[in-house]
């Protein structure tokens, strides 16, 4: 068996992307939460001094990107749950016994994974556009989609490691949550790590999503707190470890 | 398809999970084509053999073939060589049928052109071609066993392994899905190998069948031969006096192979009961014997494994279940397959036989 078999890879691309699709319900919502936050922080926080706000940022203009970043981390979630429903449902064996090696297998759910997180924060930029969001300029756009793809690797990287360690999804689904918050807060999402205690500030700069929203705050709005480039280089390790973590870990799942 | 290799070669094949033997020191062959059964109560190892032949699991000692190639250390050869019906329902039923067969085929390398020649022809063969684009979520059970049978053959396997296909299916898409069986068999030549615990399942679809019980397997050869095993028919008379003349009597029959005193009467084996029971009633009559009842009993598979392992099928899984139910407490809880499942969290040190 390759190593790497594209048409397997994008197989399974293609049945995410599908799925996502076809539950129209889904995807309406996996957008609610970060609209709730988006509307309620938005407008509720609108005005108001938080320390260590950029001179001259709206305060929406410091959210949306932060809030983008929180819906990767739910559509990360999505595709290590979508692991543990096809073991409930049986389909992973039909997945497991192809001539597909279990790296391939990883790869092709994370490019489905992220695919879906991606058009999900699509979207929530799209509708905060509406709410008054402004993007810094067009060479936004691409920028973004770049950062939007290595969180996306990161996370639903993560997702596919963790996954891999739980037999069931309800058990999962329960970790997840006290996983998502910690991380969502301690990113720089909704106010400026700069605020934090001394020791809290050292494990948000230990969290791939604080590069990520700094990242997207950079492309799109045009403010960050680290250059540009230290963003990048830190999800591009992110994203390598947590693939590399992500295969290592599944290659050991147990089929049956 | 017949080829000189055998569809399977198995040689002191065991699997251990830790502290449980799931299957000791098997040994036997399929030929090519052959349509082939692993007969045996839940719990005696077909799964788990299942699982070790389509590379799901490794072998903890010997080998296994299929199709020539060794489950460990090719792989890829070996899932390229088979299809597979899992025993639980494996479909993604949010998908169509056609795009279940779709994702089939583009996970086992198959290029556009032929796929799109392919899916047409499985789906017409399975009679599935008018619900091929609907979400297999509308499909019944027996369309949904049917599509995965169907799967199972989208690339063309050398041995396809359907594992307790009928399980849960209505009486009659049970017939159905046997003749159905059969009829691939025939006429498209793949060697099938089915595990059951359905004696009439196995005595109806299999050429030969290998009996399983706890592990091992105590018989193997065709439905027929092992009936005949048994000796032939048994009549059974229900007497009330005069047995010791019918004896006398019964003793100088040529056709009577053996005979047994039983507990109101007499149990009287040969070969076609049903021509000799007008016979043994004569007998009875010129013994002074007073007949009460007559029961013919044909030797089935079920009497067969009674035989072999000296319980009923049925006695064996109810003694299972409560082995079962005492390990799964103290290993995990979440599973419903204990056997199988709650070894297999120990059995990370096993060889792996992935890639």
């Amino acid at each position: 068996m390759k190593l790497i078999a594209p048409l397997g890879i994008y197989g399974l691309w293609l049945r995410d992307v599908k799925r996502f699709l076809r539950t129209p319900s889904q995807i309406v919502g996996s957008l609610v939460f970060p609209l709730m936050f988006l509307v309620f922080l938005g407008f509720g926080f609108s005005g108001a001094a938080i320390p260590g706000l950029p001179e001259g940022i709206d305060y929406l203009q410091y959210l949306v990107p932060g809030i983008m970043g929180f819906t990767m981390l739910l559509g990360a979630s999505f595709a290590g749950l979508a692991i543990l429903s096809d073991q409930d449902v049986g389909f992973l064996k039909e997945i497991l016994v192809a001539p597909v090696s279990r790296t391939s297998i990883v790869l092709g759910r994370i490019a489905g994974g992220s695919t879906t997180a991606i058009v999900q924060a699509v979207l929530v930029f799209l509708l905060s556009i509406p709410l008054g969001f402004e993007i810094a300029g067009w060479l936004s756009i691409p920028l973004a989609a770049i950062f939007l793809a290595l969180i996306a690797i990161t996370f639903v990287g993560f997702g596919i490691a963790l996954a891999s360690q739980f037999s069931d999804s309800e058990g999962f689904s329960l970790i997840v949550q006290f996983i998502i918050f910690p991380l969502f807060f301690l990113s720089g999402a909704i106010y400026p790590i700069e605020g934090l205690p001394v020791a809290v500030q050292y494990l948000a700069l230990a969290n791939p999503l604080t590069y990520g929203v700094d990242g997207l705050r950079a492309a799109l709005v045009g403010s960050s707190s680290f250059p540009l480039l230290v963003d990048f280089v830190a999800l591009v390790i992110s994203s390598v470890v947590m693939v590399a973590l992500g295969a290592y870990l599944f290659e050991r799942v147990e089929a049956v | 398809m017949s080829q000189p290799t055998n569809a399977i070669a198995v040689e002191g094949l065991t699997k251990r999970f830790g502290e449980t033997t799931a299957i000791e020191d098997l040994s036997f062959t399929v030929e090519g084509g052959e349509l082939f059964g692993l007969l045996g109560p839940n719990g005696a190892g077909k799964s788990t053999l299942i699982n070790i032949l389509c590379t799901l699991l490794g072998p903890t000692e010997g080998t296994a073939r299929v199709n020539g190639h060794d489950v460990t250390s090719e792989t890829g050869a070996v899932r390229d060589s088979l299809g597979i019906v899992f025993q639980e329902p494996a479909i993604d039923e949010e998908l169509t049928g056609a795009e279940n067969l779709a994702f089939h085929a583009r996970m086992y390398g198959t290029r556009k052109a032929e796929r799109e020649q392919r899916i047409p022809e499985v789906l017409d063969l399975v009679e599935l071609a008018e619900v091929a684009d609907d979400p297999v979520e509308s499909y019944s059970g027996g369309m949904q066993r049917r599509l995965e049978i169907g799967r199972g053959l989208m690339h063309e396997p050398e041995v396809l392994f359907l594992d307790e296909p009928t399980t849960g299916l209505d009486a009659r898409t049970r017939r159905d899905t046997w003749e159905y069986i059969e009829r691939l068999n025939e006429e498209s030549g793949v060697s099938i190998v089915i595990t059951t615990h359905y004696m009439d399942e196995a005595d109806f679809l299999c050429e030969r069948v290998a009996v399983m019980d706890q592990g091992e397997v105590v018989a193997i050869d065709s439905p027929a031969e092992l009936k005949a095993s048994l000796g032939g028919d048994v009549l059974a008379l229900g007497l009330t006096d005069g047995r010791e003349e019918l004896f006398e009597r019964l003793e100088a029959q040529p056709w009577v192979r053996e005979y047994t005193a039983t507990e109101d009467g007499v149990a009287v084996t040969m070969a076609q009961g049903e021509q000799r029971v007008a016979d043994l009633v004569r007998l009875a009559d010129d013994a002074g014997a007073t007949i009460e009842s007559v029961d013919l009993q044909k030797p089935s598979l079920a009497k067969v494994f009674l035989s072999l392992t000296g319980s009923t099928i049925t006695e064996r899984e109810a003694g299972d279940r409560e082995e079962d139910h005492a390990e799964a407490t103290d290993s995990d809880p979440a599973t419903d397959r204990p056997t199988e499942a709650a070894g297999a969290t120990e059995a990370t040190e096993a060889p792996e036989a992935v890639e």
